[in-house]
């Protein structure tokens, strides 16, 4: 990570209250992430992990708190004293500074791996095709799949298509990646060539958020482990001292479940 | 030592083994008997003098006949066009977050599907007997251009109007059956990589959509071609208008009517074929391959052919 950006946070997360119906999800989540940092978020199933991810780039409205990306204010903007939710056109661009990977991969299939890659380079930032496709090999070449551009999703392993799916949010050039459980729907054998991918993009100095259960993973990539339950952020900090020396009840009877 | 070279004996006894599929002697019979009785059903239609093949053959590539062929694939095209462009709008108002905007949709489809298509005809033929005249304006303001209705809603138009605003009902569900059948993981990412709602839609939803709303409608467009000879309710000369044009005055019924099929049939044969295609095109991705052409499966079978004949 180079030391010329600004030090202000990327993720600023300020008392972030989220409901479905009755059911409040978050209650409350203060974290902050800086530049360059890979964020680990861990914690059982249900904790809200997923809804933090999804309202940092406003797939979900949040109900109180703010949650700021780069000094901005994710889908809303203040004013009179009031969280006014911004256009759809505002969102959309906010967002293109942040990927995102999503469990279940989520690639078009009735398109190639090449243009899952293209797509939103030519449709959203308008860039002409040949630039976009040569960005696009360029991109698949460094996840590994150069000769796989011409494939559909349905021929592609899972461990593949993941990886298509992280060229496919580079090409957006954000500034922010989100990981929600990359690995999760993988066969055990394929999980060793996302994490590894995922790791060289750590190297490169991306601000990674990675919502993960893979502890060796987060103790060697990770340079800030969260832990969640039942909505609120029960303990923060470096990977080897949360998982080596949990400081709460709850952290250590999850940790038991899963190391 | 014997043991051994009994099993490997068994061994290649089994390698020349052929595996024979259980005989079904009960279905072959059943199949002359149904072959023969068809032969015998055909015969006696072909050869009944009463048919008169001179007059089908006659009328077969007449010019009137020709007209109004080309008149029921010009319904079927305009009328399949509107209730395609219909159903799309009537889709996404249907599963919009506006509720006024749904139930009007919904009202819309409650309508032209609860009435008979016959009564819907008639209604927009009729249309100017009501509503001599139509403009465009403010409404209870000033009109800027204004029209008779019996011009603006010749036979032609009431035909369309009355066969697409129904077919956009049924489309309507196909479409939204398509659209929900589509995962919304998808939506998701789209939205993440920061596409609009429009694009997400036309590049991402609908092409998706499509592999399921293809195959309906193709169903859709056999059945309006043939749904169009409804029109000669409202004396639009399509093909059976015609067809009934010509044995009101000749009275050969039969032969004319078997023109009449002939030519529905060679049409929605077309319309099979082109279904076919269609489905292939959007069916990328969906699987690990795509079912062969029948072209394809041809040269395929004579490659097979020739590779058996050279051994
Ligand atoms: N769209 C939704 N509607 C209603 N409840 C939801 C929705 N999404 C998530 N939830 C609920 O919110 C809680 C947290 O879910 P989630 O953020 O997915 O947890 P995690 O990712 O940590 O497993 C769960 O109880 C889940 O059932
Ligand atoms: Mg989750």
């Amino acid at each position: 990570m180079t030391t010329t950006t600004t030090s202000a946070p990327v993720i600023r997360a300020e008392s972030v209250h989220k409901s479905f119906g009755r059911t409040e999800v978050l209650k409350g989540i203060d974290l902050t992430v800086s530049p360059g940092e890979v964020m680990c978020l861990v914690g059982p199933s249900g904790s809200g992990k997923s809804t933090f991810l999804r309202c940092i780039n406003h797939l979900e409205t949040i109900d109180r708190g703010r949650l700021y990306v780069r000094d901005e204010l994710v889908g809303y903007e203040e004013r009179d004293g009031k969280l006014h939710e911004l256009s759809e056109k505002a969102v959309a661009r906010r967002r293109q500074g942040i990927g995102m990977v999503f469990q279940r991969f989520n690639l078009f299939p009735h398109m190639t791996a090449l243009e899952n890659v293209t797509e939103a380079p030519v449709q959203v930032r308008r860039e002409p095709k040949e630039k976009a496709r040569a960005r696009g090999v360029e991109l698949l070449d460094r996840v590994g799949l150069a000769d796989k551009k011409g494939s559909y999703p349905a021929q592609l392993s899972g461990g593949q298509q993941q990886r298509v799916a992280i060229a496919r949010a580079l090409a957006m050039e954000p500034e922010l990646m989100l990981f929600d459980e990359p690995t999760s729907a993988l066969d055990p054998e394929l999980v060793g060539e996302v994490l590894e991918v995922m790791r060289a993009l750590a190297e490169d100095g991306m601000t990674m958020v990675v919502v993960t259960h893979e502890m060796g993973f987060a103790r060697e990539v990770g340079d800030s482990l969260v832990f969640m339950d039942d909505g609120v952020v029960v303990e923060t900090g470096r990977p080897a001292d949360v998982l080596g020396a949990p400081r709460h009840e709850r952290t250590r009877a999850f940790l038991s479940k899963v190391l | 030592m014997s043991q051994t070279l009994a099993q490997a004996d068994r061994g290649s006894a089994a390698e020349t083994l052929t595996a024979v599929p259980l005989r079904r002697p009960g279905l072959r019979v059943a199949a002359v008997v149904v072959l023969f009785l068809l032969v015998f059903l055909l015969e006696g239609w072909i050869t009944n003098p009463r048919m008169q093949w001179g007059t089908v053959g006659e009328f077969l590539f007449s010019p009137v006949i020709m007209e109004g062929l080309r008149t029921t694939l010009l319904l079927t095209v305009l009328a399949m066009a509107l209730g395609i462009v219909g159903g799309v709008v009537l889709a996404i108002l249907r599963m919009s977050k506006n509720p006024i905007l749904s139930q009007l949709s919904w009202c819309y489809i409650w309508v032209f599907r609860g009435t008979p298509l016959l009564v819907q005809l008639l209604f927009w033929y009729f249309l100017s007997a009501v509503v001599p005249t139509v403009g465009l304006g403010i409404p209870w303001g000033p009109t800027f251009v204004q029209a008779e209705t019996n011009t603006l809603i010749t036979q032609l138009t009431a035909a369309v109007l009355g066969l697409g605003l129904h077919e956009a009902a049924y489309m309507a569900e196909i479409v939204r059956a398509g659209i929900t059948s589509v995962d919304d993981g998808q939506n998701e990412a789209a939205q993440a990589l920061g596409m609009s709602r429009g694009q997400t839609l036309r590049r991402i939803v609908l092409p998706q959509a499509l592999r399921i709303i293809i195959p309906p409608t193709g169903n859709q467009a056999i059945s309006m071609l043939k749904t169009t000879s409804l029109v000669f309710a409202i004396a639009v000369p399509e093909l059976l208008t015609s067809i009934q044009g010509i044995y009101s005055r000749n009275f050969q019924q039969v032969p004319l009517l078997v023109v009449a099929c002939f030519w529905y049939l060679v049409a929605t044969s077309v319309l099979n074929v082109g279904q076919f295609y269609l489905e292939r095109r959007f069916g990328r991705g969906a699987g690990r391959g795509l079912p062969p052409t029948p072209l394809q499966r041809l040269r395929a079978a004579a490659r097979n052919h020739r590779e058996e004949t050279a051994r």
